[in-house]
C-alpha cells in the first residue's frame, strides 16, 4: 500500500515515516516547504521547523531508511490560509492557533489532495493522536497515548472523510518510544529537539511579527477598567491576548489582567484575576468527528487551549456550524481565537473556535 | 526500469570517457604549464582536448578557451567583452527574455554596476524576435548574447541573422549553444558568432568541463586572474581529466550527428502526438519548428509539474519542468512567462529531453506512465478522489 507521509524533519514525523517503511509499505515521503527560503534577510525571518534545515533533515532519514523523498512548496497556500489568519486574528484582537489551521487547511486538504494524486491510500503524520474504528466501520478520533505529548486538540476538525484516509503511525507510542525507535534505526535526527514556538515565528515575538506583516492595521487606542475609566494607552490590540498580566505598564494596587479585547472600539478591558472567571462558551466553526453533533445537552470535557487540563461541563449545538459549553466550574481565560475541542474521556467529539 | 528523459539537465558519461579521464587522473597527473615529463605529458592531453572541442564546432585550436562549466563560460564571454570595451564607451548589452540564468544573471549583475541592458521579447512560439535586436542595437552597443536553443523548450534562434546585425553594428556577438553542441550540427563559421558557449556534460562528457569559443582577435578581460593559464583568460591549473572528457566526448558526439538527431526527432514526435492525443486539453509551449530534435515541452490541463515531476519519478520516468537549476522555487518558468503564457499553464509545463538511451521501449513505457499519471492527477483534481 502506498502512504505520503509528511516530513516536517523532527524525530515524531521521521520514525513514523520509518515505521510504516519497515512494515514494508510503499512510503513516499513529503516535506512542505512553507515559506521563502533564500539567503537573504528573508530567510532570517522564520526558521523554527520546516526551515530547509529541516527538510534536509527529513530527506537525509529517507535516504537512510530507503524510501523517496520530495520537498513540495506550499508557499502560497500557506501564506494565503495559515499565515493570513493568524495576522488578521491578531488585528482583530483574537489570538489565533497556527497549528490547528495548517491541519485543517492545509495538511488534511490540499497535501491529502496531492496524497491521492500520487497513488497513495494514505496520508501519514506524526502526530500524537489515534484513529479507532468501530464495527459499523465509523472513525473515532483519540487521544495520544502519550498524553504528554497529546495532539488531538490541534486535529479536532478531521471529519470522517479525513479520518478514513489518515494514518498516524506513533499515535500509540510515547516520545521515549519514538526516540528509541530513531537510535534503533540509526535517524540522524534522533536527539534532535521538540520544536515549541510557532514555526514561522522562531523568537516568540508574534507581536512584532503582525507589525511587520501588516504595519497599516494596527489599532492603538485605551486600556480601561471594567467600569470604563481609562488607565492606559496601547499601540494595537494585536499585542494582548485575553488572560495575558505581564506587559500592560499599567500601576494599580492589585495585580491586572486582559479581560477582554474590543478591537473595532481598539479598546483592552482589564480587570481583577477572578474576572477572567467563565462558565460559558460559544463556538463558531465547530466540526463533529462523527458528521453530527448533540442537539441536546451532553456531558463532555472542554479544552480550551493547548496545555489546558479539560475541564467537565456540558455541550450542545445551539446552532448549524455553532456550540456552546458550559463549565461545571469556572474556567479562567476562555481566549477568543483559540480552539476549543470537546471530549468524552479521551475520544473526541468535535470543537470549534472560541468566541 | 527507470527512464531518463531530462538530457537538456544533463547526461550520463560514456564509458569510453570515464576510462580515458580515470587513465588521465592516474597517469597524465602533472601540471599542464611545468617544464618537465609530467607536465609536458598532461600539456600533451591538454592540447588533444582543446582540438577535438575546436573540431566539434569548426573552430581553430587557438580559438577555444576551456574552463570549467557552462555558466563560467557565459560569464567570461558576458563579463569578459563588456569590461574589455568598457574604455571604448560600448557600455551597452543587448539580451532576450528566455537566456538561462547563467546569462540572466550576469546581465543583471552587469546592470547593477552601470552598464545599459536591453532585455528583447521573444513571440508567443519562443523565438527571438529579430526585428527587435535590430532595433535595440545602438553605436555603443558592446555584445549581444542570445541563446542558440532554448533549454525549456528546445526552439532555435535566428543566430546567424542576429550575428549579421550585431557585426555590422560594430558589436560582438554571443551564443549559449550549451544546448545544441554536441546534439546538433554547428559550425561557429556559419553563425557568424565571435563567442560560443558549450559544456560538457551536456552531450555526455563529464560536469566540470565548458569552453568558450573565442574568435580570433576578440579582446576579453579574465575573469579568474592568476597564473595565465589559457593565454591570460583563465587561469587556474587545469582539470586536465576534465577536459581530455570533453574531447574524447566531443569527438565521439561528432560521429552520432548524421542519424541521431533525426533518430530522436522521431521519437520525439511520437511522444509528442501520443501525449496530445491520448491527454484532451494538452498543449504544447513552443514553435514545433525550428527546434532540437530532442526536447518537448507540454503544459496538461489543470496538473501542476510539481505533482507530476513526482508521480513520474515514482513510475520510474525523469523529467523535469522549467530548468533544474531553478528547482526549490515554485516561480513559473520565465521563458514561458516570457511567451505570454498563462500562469496556470506555465505551472503546468513539464520538459521531456531524449537521448542517447531512449528507445521505443523506453518510450512506450513513458507514454502510458505519463497518460496514467496525469489522468489520475486529473480526476483527482476534478473532484473524483479516489
Amino acid at each position: 500500500m502506498r502512504i505520503v507521509v509528511a516530513m516536517s524533519g523532527g524525530v515524531d514525523s521521521s520514525v513514523a515515516a520509518a515505521l510504516l517503511a519497515e512494515q514494508g509499505h510503499d512510503v513516499v515521503g513529503l516535506s512542505m516547504q512553507l515559506y521563502p527560503q533564500g539567503d537573504g534577510a528573508d530567510a532570517q525571518k522564520y526558521g523554527a521547523c520546516c526551515t530547509l534545515d529541516d527538510l534536509h533533515d527529513a530527506r537525509r532519514v529517507a535516504a537512510r531508511i530507503g524510501f523517496p523523498h520530495y520537498i513540495i512548496n506550499f508557499e502560497s497556500r500557506f501564506s494565503d490560509t495559515v499565515i493570513r489568519n493568524f495576522i488578521d486574528e491578531y488585528v482583530a484582537g483574537r489570538t489565533p492557533i497556527p497549528c490547528a489551521h495548517c491541519n485543517s487547511d492545509v495538511k488534511f486538504a490540499e497535501l491529502l489532495e496531492r496524497s491521492r494524486g500520487l497513488g497513495a491510500s494514505a496520508l501519514a503524520t506524526g502526530h500524537y493522536a489515534r484513529i479507532r474504528t468501530d464495527a459499523e466501520g465509523r472513525f473515532h478520533l483519540h487521544r495520544g497515548s502519550d498524553h504528554a505529548k497529546d495532539q488531538s486538540y490541534f486535529l479536532f476538525s478531521l471529519g470522517q472523510a479525513q479520518l478514513a484516509e489518515a494514518l498516524f503511525p506513533i499515535g500509540e507510542l510515547d516520545k521515549a518510544t519514538v526516540r528509541d525507535h530513531a537510535r534503533r534505526l540509526g535517524l540522524q535526527v534522533a536527539e534532535k529537539p521538540d520544536s515549541q514556538e510557532i514555526c514561522f515565528v522562531p523568537d516568540g515575538d508574534y507581536a512584532a511579527f503582525v507589525e511587520r506583516e501588516a504595519p497599516s492595521r494596527m489599532r492603538p487606542g485605551a486600556i480601561v477598567s471594567r467600569t470604563g475609566r481609562v488607565m492606559g494607552m496601547h499601540e494595537g490590540v494585536h499585542r494582548f491576548t485575553v488572560g495575558q498580566r505581564k506587559g500592560l505598564k499599567l500601576s494599580a494596587s492589585e495585580p491586572l489582567y486582559v479581560l477582554k479585547i474590543d478591537a473595532a472600539a481598539a479598546t483592552v478591558t482589564v480587570g481583577p484575576r477572578e474576572a477572567l472567571a467563565e462558565t460559558h462558551l460559544t463556538a463558531t466553526g465547530v466540526q463533529w468527528v462523527s458528521g453530527t453533533g448533540p442537539d441536546a445537552w451532553r456531558p463532555a470535557a472542554a479544552q480550551i487551549r493547548h496545555r489546558h487540563a479539560a475541564a467537565e461541563g456540558r455541550v450542545r449545538v445551539s446552532d448549524e456550524g455553532t456550540a456552546e459549553f458550559e463549565f461545571a466550574a469556572p474556567q479562567s481565560a476562555v481566549t477568543p481565537g483559540q480552539a476549543v475541542v470537546f471530549y468524552d474521556g479521551d475520544e473526541v467529539l468535535g470543537g470549534g473556535w472560541i468566541q | 526500469m527507470r527512464i531518463y528523459l531530462d538530457h537538456n539537465a544533463t547526461t550520463p558519461p560514456r564509458p569510453e570517457v570515464v576510462d580515458l579521464m580515470t587513465r588521465v587522473l592516474r597517469d597524465a597527473w602533472g601540471n599542464a604549464s611545468s617544464v618537465h615529463a609530467f607536465g609536458q605529458q598532461a600539456k600533451a592531453a591538454l592540447d588533444e582536448a582543446r582540438s577535438r572541442v575546436a573540431a566539434l564546432i569548426g573552430a581553430d585550436t587557438t580559438e577555444v578557451v576551456l574552463c570549467g562549466s557552462g555558466t563560467e563560460s557565459d560569464n567570461l564571454a558576458i563579463r569578459g567583452a563588456a569590461e574589455a570595451q568598457a574604455d571604448t564607451g560600448r557600455r551597452h548589452l543587448i539580451t532576450t527574455a528566455i537566456e538561462h540564468e547563467a546569462v540572466r544573471a550576469t546581465m543583471a549583475a552587469l546592470g547593477r554596476r552601470g552598464f545599459r541592458i536591453t532585455t528583447v521579447p521573444v513571440d508567443d512560439s519562443g523565438i527571438v524576435s529579430v526585428d527587435a535586436v535590430r532595433d535595440a542595437l545602438s553605436p555603443d552597443t558592446a555584445l549581444v548574447s542570445v541563446m542558440h536553443a532554448n533549454n525549456e523548450l528546445g526552439t532555435l534562434q535566428p543566430i546567424a541573422e542576429i550575428a549579421a546585425l550585431a557585426r555590422d553594428a560594430g558589436a560582438l556577438m554571443h551564443t549559449d549553444a550549451v544546448q545544441t553542441a554536441g546534439r546538433v550540427p554547428l559550425d561557429v563559421r556559419a553563425l557568424g558568432v565571435d563567442l560560443l558557449t558549450l559544456s560538457a556534460h551536456k552531450f555526455y562528457g563529464p560536469k566540470g568541463a565548458g569552453a568558450l569559443f573565442t574568435r580570433r582577435g576578440v579582446r576579453l578581460a579574465p575573469t579568474l586572474t592568476g597564473g595565465r593559464q589559457e593565454r591570460g583568460r583563465r587561469s587556474g591549473t587545469e582539470p586536465v581529466a576534465n577536459y581530455a572528457g570533453m574531447g574524447l566526448a566531443a569527438e565521439l558526439a561528432s560521429a552520432t550527428l548524421t542519424d541521431e538527431p533525426a533518430r530522436l526527432a522521431a521519437l520525439r514526435d511520437r511522444l509528442e502526438q501520443s501525449l496530445l492525443h491520448a491527454l484532451p486539453d494538452t498543449l504544447r509551449n513552443g514553435a514545433e519548428s525550428p527546434r532540437v530534435p530532442n526536447t518537448t515541452n507540454l503544459s496538461f490541463a489543470g496538473v501542476e509539474s510539481e505533482s507530476l515531476l513526482i508521480g513520474l519519478d515514482l513510475e520510474g520516468v525523469a523529467v523535469s519542468s522549467g530548468s533544474a537549476c531553478s528547482s526549490g522555487t515554485l516561480e513559473p518558468s520565465h521563458v514561458l512567462r516570457a511567451m505570454g503564457c498563462s500562469h496556470a499553464r506555465a505551472l503546468g509545463s513539464v520538459r521531456f529531453s531524449l537521448g542517447a538511451s531512449t528507445t521505443d521501449a523506453a518510450l512506450d513505457h513513458a507514454i502510458a506512465a505519463v497518460t496514467r499519471v496525469v489522468s489520475r492527477l486529473q480526476g483527482v483534481a476534478s473532484g473524483g478522489g479516489r
